[in-house]
This record gives C-alpha cells, sequence and structure tokens, in this order.
C-alpha cells in the first residue's frame, strides 16, 4: 500500500503548501498591502470589515507569528475565509458557492468530453503509425496548444455569437430568468456554455491526444499485443482491449497532474465570456483588490485540481495492481 | 494556457554525444525535422522584425494622432486603436517586449529546472524524495490564480515582475522531465567510468551528464518560453501587466476594456493574437522536434506495407 501512502503524503503536502502560500505571502510582501487596503476601504467598509482584515493579514497583532498562523489555519479549516470586500458584507465562502457549481460544470463536463475524445483519437494516431490521424493530428495540436485559451475564446465569440448569431454572447443563462429545475432552463445553460466548453476542449484535447500516442506506442511493443496478433483476434479487438486499454492508466495520471493548466485557461475563458464562475469572481477580486477572496479561490481550485489527482490516483491503485505490489 | 502533459516516460538518447558534441547535436535536430525547421523559420522571423522595429513600423506606436478605431486601409494597412494608434506599428513594436519576456522567462525557468531536477536525480535517497515532491507541488498548484494573487500584492507592474512571476511558476515540468532522464543515465558505464577516475560530481554533472541531456534541455527551453508567451499575454489581458508597456498582452488589454469586437474593430483583438499563437506555435513545434530527439520511440516512422 505504500504508492497510496506516498500519495496522501503528495496530496496532504500540497494542500498545506497552498495554505501557508497565503498566510506568507501578505505578510512577505513589500509596501504592507493590507495597510494600504485599509487606508483605502477607510469609510467604505464597516469598522468590522477593517477588523476582520487587520487579523486576516496580521496587522496590530500582539500574538506571535506563530499564533497567528495556528489561527489562520484553524479558520480555513473550518470554512472561515473573512468577509469579501468586493460583495461586502457577503463572506468568502458564500461568494465561493455561488460560482462554484458553474466552474466545475464548465470544466468538468469540457474535461470529460476532451478526455473521450482525445484518448480515442490518440489511440487511433499510435495504431495507425505514420498513417492520416498520426500525420495530421500532432503537428495540428502542437500548434493549437500554443493558442491563448482566450483568445480562442474571443475569436469563437467573434464568429459564432457575434457574427453568425448562433449562440449568446456571454453569461451562463438568461438574465432575465431565475434559475430553477425546468427543461427550458436546462437548455439555456446548455446553449450559453456549449462556447465556453468548446473553447477548453479544443485547446485541452491536444494533451490527451499527444500522451495517449506516445503511451500507446510503448503498449503496442509489448509482447502480449504480439500475441494477440499470432492468435489473429481482430485489430479492434487488439486495439481497444489490449493496448489502448493498458495505455489509459498512465495517460489518466498524467493528466491529472496536468489539470491545474487547464484551470488556468478555463479562468481567462470565463473571463472572456462572462461566465459567472470562479474565474470571473476572480478577475472581480483583482479589480476591488479583494485578497481575502482572491486566496481563498487559490485554495479551491487548488484543492479542486488535488482532488482529481487523487481520484486518479486511487483508481491507479485500483485498478494496476502493480503500483500496489511496487509501491 | 497551453496543456502540458506529464510523461515519466523519457528515455535516454541513443547515441552519447561527445563525438558530435553539443552544437552539433541542435543543428543536426534543427535541420533534419520538418517541425523544428518551421519552428524556426518562424522565431527567426519575429526576432527580425523585433531588431527591425523601427524600420519596419510605418509610425510613432504611441503617436495619438490619427483618427479612432479606423478600419485597416492603405494608410493604416491594420486600422487604428480606440485613441487612435496605429495597430500594425503597435504590433511591430510589440514584438520586442513579447519575445524579450519568453525568452527571459524561458532561460530562468530552464536554469531552475537544471538545478532541481539533476540534482534531485544525482543526489538520490531522501534529497530525491524531497526535491521530486516539490516539484510536484508546484506542478500542481494552479498557477494562474497564483501568478494574479502575487501579482497583485506587488503592485509593481514592471517587466522584471512579470518574468519573475512566469519563472517562479514555470520551472516545475522541466525539472520533472530532466530528473527522469538524469535517473535513467545515472548508472550508465561513462559515468561509472568518471567516478572511477575519481572526477567530483560537479564535474561528473556538469561535463558528463548534462552534455547527453542537451536535446532534452532545449526542449525545455522552448516548453518552458512558449508556457511565458501564454502566461505573459494571460497576465497581461487581465490587466496585470504595465498597461503603458508595448507588448501583445497589453494590446490585447486595451482592446477588450474598449469593447473592440462589440465596436466592430475585430482586428484589434485579432492581431495580436495571432502573433501571440504564432510566436507560442514556434515554441510549441521547436519544443516538441527536440522531445522526438530525446525520445527516439515518438519519431515519426514510415508506414511499413
Amino acid at each position: 500500500m505504500s504508492y497510496l501512502v506516498r500519495r496522501l503524503e503528495f496530496f496532504v503536502i500540497t494542500l498545506w503548501a497552498a495554505l501557508t502560500i497565503n498566510f506568507i505571502l501578505p505578510r512577505i510582501m513589500p509596501g504592507n498591502p493590507a495597510q494600504a487596503m485599509i487606508v483605502r476601504f477607510h469609510g467604505r467598509v464597516s469598522p468590522e470589515a477593517v477588523k476582520a482584515i487587520e487579523v486576516a493579514f496580521g496587522l496590530h497583532s500582539h500574538e506571535s507569528i506563530f499564533q497567528q498562523y495556528l489561527e489562520y489555519l484553524r479558520n480555513t479549516l473550518t470554512g472561515n475565509f473573512g468577509t469579501s470586500v468586493t460583495f461586502f458584507p457577503v463572506p468568502v465562502g458564500d461568494v465561493i458557492k455561488q460560482g462554484l457549481p458553474w466552474t466545475l460544470g464548465l470544466v468538468g463536463m469540457a474535461t470529460i468530453i476532451a478526455f473521450v475524445l482525445g484518448t480515442l483519437l490518440g489511440m487511433l494516431s499510435a495504431w495507425r503509425r505514420g498513417g492520416f490521424f498520426d500525420a495530421v493530428l500532432p503537428p495540428v495540436f502542437i500548434v493549437i496548444s500554443a493558442f491563448p485559451y482566450f483568445w480562442l475564446g474571443l475569436l469563437v465569440l467573434l464568429a459564432f455569437a457575434l457574427t453568425l448569431g448562433w449562440f449568446p454572447l456571454g453569461f451562463a443563462y438568461d438574465l432575465t430568468d431565475s434559475i430553477n429545475l425546468s427543461w427550458s432552463f436546462v437548455g439555456q445553460v446548455i446553449w450559453h456554455g456549449f462556447l465556453p466548453a468548446l473553447t477548453i476542449v479544443v485547446t485541452s484535447i491536444g494533451g490527451w491526444i499527444l500522451t495517449m500516442r506516445n503511451t500507446m506506442i510503448t503498449t503496442l511493443a509489448e509482447d502480449y499485443v504480439k500475441m494477440a496478433r499470432a492468435k489473429g483476434l481482430s485489430p479492434i479487438r487488439i486495439m481497444l482491449m489490449y493496448a489502448g486499454r493498458n495505455a489509459i492508466l498512465p495517460n489518466l495520471t498524467g493528466f491529472a497532474m496536468s489539470l491545474g493548466f487547464v484551470i488556468s485557461g478555463a479562468i481567462l475563458v470565463e473571463i472572456v465570456f462572462n461566465y459567472p464562475g470562479l474565474g470571473f469572481t476572480l478577475l472581480q477580486a483583482v479589480h476591488s483588490e479583494d485578497y481575502a477572496l482572491m486566496q481563498t479561490l487559490f485554495l479551491m481550485l487548488t484543492s479542486a485540481v488535488l482532488v482529481a489527482v487523487l481520484a486518479a490516483d486511487l483508481l491507479t491503485a485500483l485498478l494496476d495492481p502493480r503500483t500496489r505490489e511496487q509501491g | 494556457m497551453a496543456v502540458r502533459v506529464v510523461t515519466d516516460q523519457v528515455s535516454v538518447e541513443t547515441a552519447v554525444v561527445s563525438r558530435r558534441g553539443i552544437a552539433g547535436t541542435i543543428a543536426r535536430g534543427l535541420t533534419a525535422n520538418r517541425k523544428a525547421m518551421a519552428g524556426l523559420v518562424l522565431f527567426g522571423l519575429f526576432l527580425v522584425v523585433a531588431i527591425l522595429a523601427p524600420v519596419i513600423a510605418p509610425y510613432d506606436p504611441h503617436a495619438l494622432q490619427f483618427g479612432q478605431m479606423v478600419q485597416p486601409s492603405g494608410a493604416h494597412l491594420l486600422g487604428t486603436t480606440g485613441t487612435g494608434q496605429d495597430i500594425f506599428s503597435q504590433l511591430v513594436f510589440g514584438t520586442r517586449e513579447s519575445l524579450l519576456i519568453a525568452l527571459a522567462a524561458g532561460l530562468g525557468a530552464t536554469v531552475i529546472s537544471v538545478v532541481v531536477g539533476v540534482s534531485a536525480a544525482y543526489m538520490g535517497g531522501l534529497w530525491d524524495h524531497i526535491l521530486n515532491l516539490f516539484t510536484d507541488v508546484f506542478l500542481v498548484l494552479p498557477t494562474l490564480p497564483l501568478m494574479i494573487i502575487v501579482g497583485t500584492y506587488l503592485n509593481n507592474r514592471g517587466l522584471l515582475v512579470l518574468v519573475a512571476v512566469i519563472v517562479i511558476t514555470g520551472w516545475s515540468y522541466g525539472a520533472r522531465q530532466l530528473r527522469s532522464q538524469a535517473l535513467s543515465l545515472r548508472n550508465r558505464e561513462f559515468l561509472e567510468a568518471a567516478r572511477a577516475r575519481g572526477e567530483r560530481s560537479l564535474y561528473i554533472i556538469v561535463f558528463e551528464v548534462l552534455p547527453n541531456m542537451t536535446s532534452l534541455i532545449v526542449a525545455i527551453f522552448f516548453g518552458a518560453a512558449l508556457y511565458a508567451v501564454l502566461a505573459a499575454a494571460g497576465l497581461q489581458f487581465i490587466g496585470l501587466g504595465d498597461p503603458n508597456s508595448l507588448s501583445w498582452g497589453t494590446m490585447l488589454y486595451w482592446a477588450q476594456a474598449n469593447g473592440a469586437l462589440l465596436a466592430g474593430s475585430p482586428v484589434w483583438v485579432l492581431a495580436p493574437g495571432f502573433c501571440i499563437a504564432a510566436l507560442g506555435a514556434a515554441f510549441a513545434l521547436i519544443n516538441y522536434a527536440f522531445d522526438e530527439i530525446s525520445n527516439p520511440a515518438l519519431r515519426p516512422v514510415r508506414r511499413r506495407k
């Protein structure tokens, strides 16, 4: 089980690192940003909010830095993230609760689509080494991977929303409507989410294709594939059940590790489409220098990536006995 | 942001390069590979534009003397901005800063990757475990939010800060690749021989290990430069760059701030984004070519009949 222990160690340490970065940054930055913020918000927010900022950034505190750290950890782990200055007096936790489902839905759906499509295309391209897919896909996706996510978003917006008028210009649903569970509302959400999801799929699918192709090239050289060929099994069966199946798992773990990049891109896509998720909230926090909100968002996004990585690790341990034995 | 995928499967270059030399490896890699050639030509083109910017650009990029949001014409190849600057001139001069950020941040990130990745592999044991964990932590942290927080706190929108933020968040991927390659080199005979000669560790790393990883290091440099181009563009786009500086990301920021798309001035958005994508593609192509060189299994094959 030492594999799982190692991965849990990684999970805990990364989470701790993210927490600690949040604690240290405001305290080591030059020019005392917290003080500047309090001066700027003086008179605009209530004295309690100023007090909350002082506590969060360790101003006028007589406690030692270590006590502050412990208190910060306790507050964060119990879900007490402070008050947002942007949406005063709404607690940061509540602001995030509004944006989280949109981001999870958008990034989650886009990632699943990119995974299924990308894995299949990568499989095909490795199977027909030197064939059409193999000649065309890698170079095309190398070039697409160099596109800025947000610029592709702007292009798609220009083409399909502004010029053709097929899709809305932004937001997650008609703002005249309220959130409900009717079919028409679900349709609206899909209609509004289509372009942002398309942008994320197109920019992230290349990674899946290329790694799946490269891992599959390795598995295709294995003896069990030769054996399957010698037995005269149908090519489709060898591709999917023998070579492909064994290539998916390393691919999955690898991609889970790079989800942080996908999330970073999705943030910019949300900003382009005014999509009411965490990325858009992050931009609002930047504009009003709302540090509490910004830092909690960083923590939330890190946790989301970590949970995905842990899920991929658990799945690997469950499906691949070698990881359990070797450790 | 480019998608980067993490794999452990980096195999060792088949031949020990000492006979051919480092420069030889690079030159051979570039000329033998069509993707690398395409990337190199694009990259060279941008270099020339950056150097000859005053010659190429028809106007002063900061001059506000023209009409606002003029459509592309003979006088203004790509039209003008919302404040009446010539877009083409801005684009040409913007090449300088965009290229500078990419190369500087790419270099910084590569140096850290080499130091962390190779020392982890070479020292082994607990050090390897700690450095590897450190690398993985930086790999998983979503970099954009982290960059945004650091950028906002610093409240200094200078070039140096931008480069530093990109380097801090961009070194981990390369370190991981270098570590796995250095690990597979560790027990090779020529290193045993060097150890038997009684060479010091530093000598072995610098003169025996690194020359054999040249193509991977070059690949990592261009990968990091690609990351830097995209990260800088993203940060500048949301307003965390110096708004008075002249670069493609800053142009996109002003275009978005002025609602260029809705105002019927799509070129203002299309042109700088296209340049970012083209420079990024150049780096990506060179990066991929050197990945192929350092891992022969990935090279294109002729189809068997």
